[in-house]
């Protein structure tokens, strides 16, 4: 890659969904945050506010 | 390549070992070389071992044979379960994702000796957990549900496990790190690193959940904790459960592409399209993990149904996606190589006698026809009270994790042999018939377990006469007919896993050693290392055949959706 075509390539370039796809961290970010949200805290509560037998 | 990028490339040189090999142009680090092949090799023992024990567990529940009394039987089927889906499927997939990562980038593995601490320790933990099920007092099966308690080592062995397979997804995200920072890719990621990439997010978020569990359940077992609230566990169990399921999926779909591409120089349809198929795994596919609670009474049905319904379909169109584009791209590439007749030429002169190819679309076929169908069904709410806990559910996993993602490997194999092992494949001729003989039998393990489920046999149960029971209960002679079938369809899968194991470890250990100009028993394309490397899709619509094939697959599934629910209308009247 040469320097112009790496200017090329800044960011305004490139569609957002491809940066998107493009930054593997951020994708980690998304796959562990939504299934720990709506799944695990969401069910833990669910489980945590049952009330207890006594 | 420009000056820089090969200083780049030079100034590491030093430090890693490189081979080009000559069937794809590939440029193969030698310490990710060794690495795959170690997985792959643990992998390949771990399935003769859990094989061997889901024969047992098959013969035992054939009531005409019922081979192993009730002790083993629950110790077998716990071993079963950890060996083949555990040990078996993570180490291959740990060798898919060096694979995915150094090779198809031809980039250098970051970081080797912590690799190989990753594959000690899995190794360890694998053994470990082996021993101490073979010891007894440890049958608590793969799920280990509190209150039932395991020997302390049980809970261990998966724990070292798990972070020896962290430490294998951590050295992926840092080869893809490194590689872009070296540039040994220009643009985008290829769409089979893309779907490795999917597989070690969801691996990430697995492991997580499976730590989060078993330590404290660990800790219970050695009498350093009063209780585990089963129901706590349960939810957080099947976070790791389930989302370990989704790794297969990204995975075999992965491997999917890939055997497309080197064999057939088959590229996606558009990357933009499988790319967001592969993103709304990453997104949507862990919540499913919410369908093996929908019968527990403790959880509301919004929590139920935002995450098996609304979220989970989601994923499900990823799948569909898939399901579409993996056969459409390969009737793209075989109308480009020539065989562009008809509606189904291309699918009739595919290289049907390479076992890589008929595994690859063998294990297509029926994950999506049986794996797929029958999970949408158990996924569903209203429906999943018809078969829960029958042995429905196991016939379903094993139309997605036998036929689907065990398939898919055993077909990538193929190629792992002679690109990187190394080897001629031993004996073509076993090898030829080796994934009809195991998709069959597989396939006809899920279907009669299927069957037996819908008329009501348990899974998980040693003796379906209810021999010692108080009050009598006779099953229907389809009930047993159905347990009997699922029995020889057991020796049939059993017998080509035998076979798939007797070519790898003769390919390894006798197989001839590949030299320059060795022409190929199973050739590949002569683009294929380009199509698998590179990004660009192969932009058509004019795919008569795949569209035929969805077709016939959407009234099939349409047809079994509608008849379970006439079927649950028929027991669930409101009077
Ligand atoms: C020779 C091939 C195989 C045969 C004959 C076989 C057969 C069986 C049978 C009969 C059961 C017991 C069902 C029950 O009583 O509940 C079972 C359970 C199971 N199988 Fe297989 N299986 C095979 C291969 C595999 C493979 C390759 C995998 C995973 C990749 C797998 C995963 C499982 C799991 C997870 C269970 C559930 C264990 C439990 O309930 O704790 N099986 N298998
Ligand atoms: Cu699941």
């Amino acid at each position: 890659m040469t320097n112009e075509t790496e200017t090329e390539q800044t960011p305004e370039h490139v569609p957002m969904m491809q940066q998107i796809l493009d930054n593997p961290f951020l994708l980690l970010f998304l796959g562990v945050t939504i299934p720990t949200v709506l799944y695990i805290l969401w069910g833990v509560m669910e489980v945590a506010s049952i009330p207890l037998a006594d | 390549m420009t000056a820089e990028t090969v200083v780049g490339v030079g100034r590491r040189a030093a430090a890693a070992d490189f081979r080009t090999c000559p069937y794809t142009g590939l440029k193969v680090d030698a310490a990710a070389q060794t690495l795959i092949k170690a997985n792959a090799v643990a992998a390949v023992v771990f399935l003769l071992i859990g094989g061997l024990m889901g024969l047992l567990v098959a013969l035992t529940r054939w009531p005409a044979v019922h081979l192993l009394p009730a002790d083993w039987f629950y110790l077998v089927l716990t071993g079963h379960g950890a060996n083949v889906l555990l040990f078996w499927i993570i180490f291959f997939e740990i060798a898919v994702l060096y694979f995915a990562s150094a090779v198809l980038l031809n980039c250098r593995l970051p970081a080797p000796k912590f690799a190989w601490l990753g594959f000690a320790l899995m190794v360890v933990g694998a053994i470990i957990t082996n021993v101490v099920v073979l010891q007894g007092e440890s049958s608590v099966m793969f799920t280990s549900y509190p209150p039932m308690m395991a020997k302390p080592n049980f809970y261990l062995g998966l724990i070292l496990f798990a972070v020896g397979a962290l430490i294998g997804c951590a050295i992926f995200f840092a080869t893809l790190a490194i590689a872009k920072q070296e540039r040994t890719y220009e643009g985008s990621i290829p769409l089979v690193t893309f779907g490795a990439l999917t597989a070690a997010i969801i691996a990430v978020f697995t492991i997580a959940s499976g730590a989060i569990i078993l330590i404290p359940t660990w800790l219970w077992s050695l009498g350093l904790i009063g209780e585990i609230d089963p129901l706590m566990y349960k939810v957080v169990w099947w976070a790791m459960g389930h989302s370990s399921q989704q790794i297969n999926v990204s995975a075999h779909v992965s491997i999917w592409y890939m055997v497309g591409a080197l064999l057939l120089g088959a590229k996606p349809l558009s990357e933009k399209v499988s790319r967001t198929a592969f993103f709304l795994y990453i997104l949507f596919l862990q919540l499913a993990s919410a369908h093996h609670l929908l019968a527990e009474p403790g959880l509301t049905a919004s929590w139920k149904i935002v995450n098996t319904s609304y979220m989970m379909y989601l994923a499900v169109l990823g799948s569909m996606i898939h399901g579409l584009t993996v056969p459409g791209s390969i009737e793209a590439a075989q109308r480009k190589n020539g065989y562009d007749k008809g509606v189904f030429e291309w699918l009739r002169k595919a290289p049907w006698g390479n076992p890589a190819f008929a595994g690859m679309f063998l294990s297509l076929v029926m994950f999506g026809f049986i794996g797929g169908i029958s999970g949408v069904v158990l996924g569903t709410e209203q429906l999943n009270v018809l078969m829960h806990n029958t042995i429905y559910v196991p016939g379903h996993f094993h139309g997605t994790v036998v036929t689907g993602t065990t398939l898919a490997f055993m077909a990538g194999t193929y190629l792992v042999l002679p690109l990187i092992f190394q080897r001629e494949i031993v004996w073509p001729k076993l090898a030829k018939i080796q994934p009809y003989l195991f998709g069959i039998g597989a396939a006809g393990i899920s279907l009669f377990m299927m069957g037996a489920g819908t008329l009501g046999v348990a899974r998980r149960h040693w003796d379906i006469t209810f021999s010692d029971a108080e009050l009598s209960f006779a099953h229907s002679a389809g009930a047993f007919l159905m347990m009997g079938l699922n029995g020889v369809f057991a020796i049939l899968a059993a017998l080509g896993g035998a076979i798939y194991v007797l070519v790898v470890v003769g390919t390894v250990l006798f197989g001839k050693k590949i030299t320059a100009g060795h022409k190929l028993t199973f050739p590949l394309h002569a683009g294929g290392g380009a199509a698998v490397s590179q990004y660009g899709s192969h932009a058509t619509t004019k795919l008569p055949g795949t569209i035929v094939l969805v077709a016939i697959f959407f009234v099939c599934f349409v047809l079994y959706y509608f008849i379970n629910w006439k079927y649950l209308s028929e027991l669930w009247l409101f009077r």
